[in-house]
């Protein structure tokens, strides 16, 4: 225990929370996979039929493919991120406050940074499946170019962590589940629209521009797009170096702020 | 008699924890040797739940020193935990998961294998009495359904010394029976429990000692038998009526050593030679109605802590 502001320490015995949440879905898995892609698809669909019909096809702005080809590669990216931010928002506040899931598992031979480190892996894991889901829809769709695209799969697993630590700051603050609606609003519907999932981050005005270069989810697509398409990402390492620090300051800060809740 | 170090199953001593500038324990040392039964009494307010999360290493206390099950504690918090049961004071058993399920994830946490687990499983239904319930639903449990499974679950490990926060609170009486037997049994066998309550027939049933808290201090420490007899005089009268208040104020006094008035009730306590005089003197009085009884802890509680409400 000791300091609140001590770095986060790493155990195995993580696992055993991770395995605790795994059973919790396995038992709903059908309707939560289907449940993830339902909203991703309706707006893949309706955006990608509908809007894309009225605009130019192979336009280089989408990087010379249909609008929907281009959309799918961004909604992989969105839905990752919102699975991660639902489950460290919303399912990890309920074991934390309304359950007490975690004191339980407190009172048995596991530390505040074991249970952290099992929440976190676990947002991060769903967030994949979904954004696998994903993948696997547009796949079979053929909006996607090669095999190339399996790279995408520690992509979103890296995103999902990066979305997963920093919703878990959310959570270490929030009073109630209302207090999730700020983040929502204020954060993650700006994200989307900042970050080139439904339209280049080009088209915007230059001082948007620079905003999304700060947003994590923006790094995501500019790996993720190219890989879809068929094509090696040009500089991905900056991109994915700003996900992975993001993850690490974003968990060890949500780390103190729950230590600081619970362990006093 | 106070347990030594190498016999102790949990030393406490001088233990001090302040919240912004609030002292929630003001010192507070207790030991207990292994296969007692050792109480926690107090009001609400007085610390109980605090010296249990400093035992189990979950808060820092601001000075003392604390063993648990021969451990460092928070020093090596986690290790004496693998050693320890806990039923906390509100239920926390996992409602996604059937009754099997939550003894085997809660297994997991103490790094038994699956098939260790299951191996266990079948005793510790029989012994908190829900044989046959492996596949039952979490909502499908009554409230003392629940506190047994719980009462089960911190003993998947099979602890050395069970840490019970209030583990009767809010049970009808038949359940609250059945948890008192249980835990009989499991002292029988050689467990050491530290239990919380302020269920004073409770800590008298079970405890070989206890300690009474106030305001983060203990104010009294003994088995129940010697608080009694040491603090309280051995007999008590209780006087109910409207004339009662008035007829101590004016008129008890030579009959009683020590009254209390509490509304329209009058506690007499009284050495054993004076119960027939004062019972002769009440008889003549008939608006007053009486009980006579011998003192009780609930009596030493009250004397100590005393009748103020603590919300």
């Amino acid at each position: 225990m000791g300091n609140f502001f001590s770095l986060p320490r790493f155990s195995l015995r993580a696992i055993a929370v991770w395995r605790r949440n795994f059973l919790v879905w396995r038992k709903l898995a059908i309707p939560s996979v289907l449940g993830n892609l339902a909203d991703p698809m309706i707006y893949l669909f309706g955006l990608g039929y509908g809007l894309g019909g009225m605009l130019p096809t192979n336009s280089a702005a989408f990087g010379g493919v249909s609008y929907i080809v281009f959309l799918a590669s961004g909604t992989v990216c969105a839905s990752t991120m919102n699975a991660a931010s639902f489950e460290a928002l919303y399912s990890a506040f309920s074991r934390m406050h309304v359950q007490k899931t975690w004191d339980a598992i407190l009172n048995a031979p596991l530390a505040l940074d074991d249970v952290l480190a099992g929440e976190w892996l676990w947002a991060a894991t769903k967030a994949t499946l979904s954004g696998l889901a994903i993948l696997v829809v547009i796949s079979a769709l053929g909006f996607v170019a090669s095999p190339l695209a399996l790279w995408v799969i520690p992509v979103i697993f890296l995103t999902g962590l990066t979305f997963a630590a920093l919703g878990l700051i959310v959570t270490a603050l929030a009073p109630n589940f209302d207090f999730f609606m700020y983040y929502f609003t204020l954060l993650m519907t700006p994200m989307v629209l900042l970050s080139g999932v439904f339209f280049p981050i080009e088209q915007l005005p230059a001082a948007f521009q620079s905003v999304a270069c700060a947003l994590p989810l923006a790094h995501a697509v500019r790996v993720v797009r190219p890989l879809l398409l068929g094509e090696w990402p040009a500089n991905p390492i900056p991109h994915l170096a700003v996900l992975l620090v993001t993850a690490l300051i974003a968990y060890w800060v949500a780390l103190v702020l729950t230590r600081r809740r619970l362990l006093k | 008699m106070e347990p030594g170090i190498s016999s102790a199953a949990l030393l406490v001593s001088e233990l001090h924890k302040s919240y912004a500038g609030r002292e929630v324990l003001a010192g507070v040392s207790f030991g207990l040797a292994r296969g007692e039964c050792y109480g926690l009494l107090g009001p609400n307010g007085a610390g109980k739940t605090t010296i249990l999360r400093c035992c189990l290493g979950l808060i820092e206390p601001n000075a003392g020193d604390i063993q648990l099950v021969g451990e460092p504690v928070p020093g090596r918090a986690r290790e004496a935990r693998m050693k320890v049961g806990v039923v906390p004071q509100f239920d926390n058993l996992d409602p996604d998961f059937t009754v099997a399920e939550n003894l085997r994830v809660f297994g997991r946490y103490f790094g038994l294998s699956d098939a260790e687990t299951r191996r266990r499983i079948p005793g510790l239904l029989d012994f908190a009495g829900l044989a046959g319930k492996e596949n039952a639903r979490l909502p499908t449990l009554s409230g003392g359904m629940k506190r047994r499974l719980t009462l089960a679950r911190a003993l998947v490990n099979d602890p050395e010394l069970l840490l019970l926060d209030e583990p009767t609170t809010g049970l009808d009486p038949q359940a609250r029976h059945l948890i008192w037997e249980r835990l009989k049994q499991l002292l029988q066998q050689g467990k050491t429990i530290l239990l919380t309550t302020h269920f004073m027939d409770e800590a008298e049933r079970l405890c070989d000692r206890l300690a009474i808290l106030d305001e983060g201090r203990i104010v009294a420490q003994g088995a129940p038998r010697e608080l009694i007899a040491s603090h309280i005089e051995p007999q008590v009268i209780e006087v109910y009526g409207e004339d009662a208040p008035g007829w101590a104020q004016a008129e008890a006094q030579p009959w009683v050593r020590r009254s209390e008035v509490s509304g329209e009730t009058v506690f007499c306590y009284v050495d054993n030679a004076q119960v027939i005089p004062l019972l002769a003197q009440l008889a003549g009085l008939p608006r007053l109605r009486t009980l006579h009884r011998p003192a009780n802890l609930e009596d030493v509680f009250l004397k100590l802590t005393g009748r103020e409400l603590r919300d």
